[in-house]
């Protein structure tokens, strides 16, 4: 083996300190059994972060409306559930599939133009789709949401149950299943060849990258995965509304994954868990106005530099 | 039919006058301020405020909400936004965000969060109907049409006849370049953001009474903002004028004759024009 | 032969012991309110107005100490759910509360049923929601009752051709609806319905469109707080001008608003459930407390939701001395309940678990130097017409 692709392996090779975290993670529900609710809630986030990552962080795409593919998979999850089949994983493949045939045809409109261009069209999308939704009430049940969602067992065998605790080894089980996935995806011939794009899409062109094949092939994942999340969204919480769609919800996403750190899969993960609970604590102190100190977070930390967030002994020095 | 056509010219002006900071703070800064909207809103409640607790005339009010906002805009860009010119978009867009939610929770914590309602002066009120009813004109639209138009010209000649308008095309042109002739950049940026956010200030001012005014205000209209810009361009006036006035008209005219598709035309116009065009409708090249 | 006493002494003891710390358990009340977001003015009147109701009545009832714990959820229903569950899991209340809108509640339906959690819905005001969970109980008003009521009025007064102009959701379509077969009823005409998204509206073309049909009137529903918006438009475009009556239900001249609509709104006839103005003593009595305690905000159709709403649980948990008997007895308690609240009289159908209450036509009027909602006409214990059917 040439030393560039040992290097290469030796990237793709888990820590032990991932192992570590993830064990912590899936004995949670035990560990807090009165928070299984917020656990499963915040795993649900965490997947869409990822999502997002995938293509924000690995290939620089900035996109505010990663809500569309959300929405798409909680709706279709719910109205699968509803008039079909009430069990969830073959719901999670329904609604995974539809974010993907979503994910591919939009795709096609990210490829050409500025970010301003890639930002208004994937914003467009999104609120197409709440405004579908809205207007298709007797599919969707407008803006009342969609009722009456009820979910069979898990596996035939676990019931979803008012303490959330099955909702939340279920999304941590399906979160650590896409985790490893896209591990080995990011650390792949294919997750390099979006980082060139990332950096610098011309150059990557003329060393032979197919760079739109690639921007349509790392939306549609994305688009799937965030479907995904929607789908277990709907699930866990037996519920569907229009604000799956909502701008609120791209862009909470987005501040997740900066908060956490693109271009690494943890990012997605840190960002979701931070996000959630600074929103608990300062919601129970100041539920009206936490989107003041959220809003003064962000600009200290653009301030003072994103990538230096996650690495404390740098505060001090100057950029 | 007329009256539709009329309502929507004036709510185009309004937002071209509203988008046009940020069109230009685009091509010269390169810079997303998705905060534009928050100095639109603060431009509607300095007016309001003015009005309801130092009893000011509206007619006082409008210039003077444009010259705070004006100010309260230079002051930040030397403080805050001259540090974020050479940072990636991705940090633009998030810290913007963020100045936007701090503004909005700002404004509710202390007005309150209901709409704000304006008194207009008598003679804006009222309404001239010609040809017999065929064409509805509101005084107060007919108001925002020739304020507007009138800005245009002036913001037209600035640019074009004026020292300071060749400067900014400049560096909106080639910066490098532009500094390297000896012209004080930073100097025109200040200007420039200092007028394109007092203009947005002065069009949330005269937009309050007509699109209302609550603390959610940048939020629901930055999308339109955005719109204007993306499809029109940052090179100019002419481009982002006519891509407002479509966007105006398109959105009137649809919320009239199919309701029940409304806001939908608006998007998927925007996007089938940013797919055909994605460098918008009315690029010359360059950059 | 001492000893033979000592277990059943202790037994006994102990027993005291317990009951009295029953009796000093608390019982705690979930108030999950839109704090912030669109319906923000909701979840402020119905919290001032809770809050009131506690510090008139004191907050120990049947020896239990009452804490009222009131959670945000923005308006979004997913937070809402959680916010139950966890309400009802983690903090064990015995009653959830609030709801600022339809969706809201339905959400929240199955945790009430599952958990067997008592639900008083405060605000929320589609037909279905008491439908939706066996456990819900209403204190606010449905749409309907207010739509069939303008709807009877209507055509008595000369108007006879309507448009009528809805927000798109849950009670918007409920009024639409009722108001139409009713006007129907009576040899009226609905000669169009519009719909108004319910989030960013613009009622500009819409109302354009409504003058260009040259109708008698037009019916308005838009939630509490768009009321002024929609009236702004109706002025600007000359409609009463052009001789266009402007009616609808109380949510349009919301008293929160109301008094900064300006002299536009004089005349507009409005059916309601309550009204600031409103000439009992008791509700004298509840608009001045509630003025001093909140800066002089006037109280509206929601606040007295909220106050009427902690008068059935108040009254439930006396009733089952102290909630005794868990979810069910309270709601047994609440359900037939009969009182006189700021609105009028109200009571709480047994059958249905709505409230029944009387629905008044009211004229927007001034009145020392501030816009009221003046009762005119009223029609006696009117029951929500979404069921009756």
């Amino acid at each position: 083996m040439n030393r560039v692709a040992l290097s290469l392996s030796l990237a793709a090779k888990p820590r032990w300190w991932e192992f570590a975290l993830w064990a912590f993670l899936l004995c949670l529900p035990l560990l807090l059994p009165t928070h299984a609710l917020l656990i499963s809630e915040i795993t649900v986030i965490a997947l869409f972060a990822m999502s997002l990552d995938l293509i924000l962080g690995y290939s620089g795409i900035v996109s505010l409306g990663h809500a569309a593919f959300f929405g798409m998979g909680a709706y279709s999850a719910a109205l699968f559930a509803k008039h079909i089949n009430p069990d969830p994983l073959l719901g999670l493949a329904v609604a995974t599939a539809v974010s993907a045939l979503l994910g591919a045809f939009c795709s096609l409109g990210i490829l050409r133009g500025s970010d301003l261009t890639r930002l208004m069209v994937t914003l467009g999308v999104a609120l197409i789709l709440q405004e579908l939704a809205n207007k298709l009430d007797f599919i969707t049940g407008g803006a009342d949401g969609l009722q009456g969602v009820v979910m069979g067992p898990v596996l035939g065998q676990f019931e979803f149950d008012l303490m959330g605790q099955t909702a939340a080894w279920y999304t941590l089980s399906i979160t650590l299943a896409v985790f490893v996935l896209l591990r080995q995806v990011v650390v792949s011939a294919f997750g390099f060849s979006l980082q060139a794009i990332r950096d610098n899409a011309l150059r990557a062109q003329a060393i032979g990258i197919p760079v739109h094949a690639r921007l349509i092939a790392v939306y549609t994942l994305a688009a799937a995965l965030a479907g995904m999340a929607g789908g277990l969204q709907a699930q866990t919480t037996g519920f569907a509304s229009l604000d799956v769609f909502g701008f609120d919800r791209s862009a909470d996403v987005l501040l997740m994954l900066v908060i956490g750190g693109t271009g690494w899969l943890w990012g997605g993960i840190i960002g979701a868990v931070v996000f959630k609970i600074l929103h608990s604590i300062i919601s129970a102190w100041t539920p009206q106005y936490w989107t003041f100190w959220l809003g003064l977070f962000l600009v200290l930390l653009i301030l003072v530099g994103r990538a230096r967030l996650i690495r404390p002994w740098t505060w001090g020095r100057r950029a | 039919m007329l009256t539709l056509l009329f309502d929507g010219v004036a709510y185009g002006m309004l937002l071209f006058i509203l988008s046009i900071g940020l069109a230009v703070t685009l091509g010269l800064m390169n810079f997303i301020n998705l905060a534009h909207g928050a100095f639109a809103m603060a431009g509607g409640y300095t007016t309001v405020l003015l009005m309801q607790h130092a009893g000011l005339p509206f007619l006082l009010c409008v210039p003077l909400a444009f010259v705070f906002t004006a100010l309260l805009g230079a002051v930040m860009e030397a403080t805050l936004y001259r540090r974020m010119y050479n940072k990636p978009h991705l940090d633009q867009v998030l810290f913007s965000i963020g100045l936007t939610f701090m503004a909005v929770a700002g404004v509710d914590y202390f007005v309150g969060s209901t709409q704000q309602l304006l008194q207009l002066p008598e003679f804006l009120k009222g309404r001239t109907e010609l040809w017999d009813g065929a064409l509805g004109m509101g005084h107060y639209r007919l108001a925002i049409i020739v304020v507007c138009a009138v800005l245009t010209l002036v913001l037209q000649l600035l640019l074009v006849r004026t020292r300071f308008g060749s400067q900014l095309r400049a560096a909106v042109d080639n910066q490098r370049v532009a500094a390297g002739l000896g012209i004080d950049v930073n100097k025109v940026f200040l200007l420039t953001f200092a007028v394109g956010s007092g203009l947005a200030g002065l069009g949330g001012a005269l937009g309050a009474e007509v699109l209302g005014l609550d603390p959610t205000f940048p939020l629901k209209f930055m999308i339109y903002f955005l719109i204007v810009v993306a499809v029109g361009g940052t090179s100019g006036l002419t481009g982002p004028l006519l891509a407002a006035l479509l966007l105006g008209i398109a959105d009137v005219a649809g919320k009239y004759y199919i309701p029940k598709l409304g806001a939908f035309i608006v998007y998927s116009l925007m996007i089938l024009i940013l797919l055909w065009r994605p460098q918008g409708l009315f690029f010359r090249g360059g950059k | 032969m001492k000893t033979r006493f000592i277990f059943p002494l202790m037994a006994l003891a102990f027993l005291f012991n317990a009951t009295s710390v029953w009796a000093q358990e608390v019982f705690k009340i979930g108030l999950i309110l839109p704090m912030t977001g669109q319906s923000a003015s909701t979840g402020k009147q119905i919290e001032a107005a809770a809050r009131l109701y506690m510090a008139q009545n004191g907050s120990t009832v049947a020896g239990r100490k009452i804490e009222l714990i009131i959670k945000d959820d923005g308006g979004v229903p997913d937070a809402t759910k959680r916010l139950a569950q966890e309400l009802v899991v983690n903090d064990k209340v015995g009653v959830l509360s609030g709801f600022g809108l339809t969706p809201l509640a339905l959400a929240t339906a199955p945790v009430a049923t599952q958990s067997k959690t008592p639900m008083v819905v405060m605000a929320a005001a589609t037909s279905s929601i008491t439908e939706a969970s066996p456990f819900i109980v209403r204190t606010s008003f449905t749409l309907p009752q207010c739509a069939v009521a303008m709807a009877d009025w209507a055509p008595k007064n000369g108007m006879k051709r309507v448009v009528t102009l809805v927000s798109d959701y849950g009670p918007g379509i409920d009024a639409e609806r009722y108001f139409k077969e009713r006007m129907q009823l009576n040899s009226a005409e609905v000669i169009e319905s519009l719909r108004v998204p319910l989030r960013n509206p613009d009622f500009a073309p819409f109302l354009q469109k409504v003058r260009d049909l040259k109708p008698d009137a037009l019916f308005v529903f838009v939630p509490s707080g768009a009321g002024a918006a929609v009236m702004k438009q109706f002025l600007e475009r000359g409609m009463d001008k052009a001789g266009i009556k402007l009616i609808g239900t109380g949510d349009l001249t919301d008293d929160d608003q109301l008094n900064n609509m300006g002299e536009g709104a004089l005349g507009v006839v409005t059916a309601h459930h309550y009204s600031a103005a409103h000439p009992s003593a008791l509700n004298k009595k509840f608009v001045e407390a509630f003025k001093k305690a909140n800066n002089g905000l006037r109280p509206n159709f929601m606040a007295v939701g909220g106050y009427d709403g902690m008068r059935v649980i108040y009254e439930a948990l006396k009733n089952t001395k102290g909630g005794q008997g868990g979810g069910e007895a309270m709601l047994a308690a609440m359900k037939g309940q009969i009182f006189e609240s700021p609105r009028g009289q109200i009571y709480i159908d047994a059958q249905t678990r709505d409230v029944v209450h009387n629905i008044y036509l009211r004229k927007v009027v001034k009145k020392d130097g501030q816009l009221y909602n003046m009762e005119f006409d009223v029609i006696k214990d009117m029951k929500d017409p979404g069921k009756t059917k």
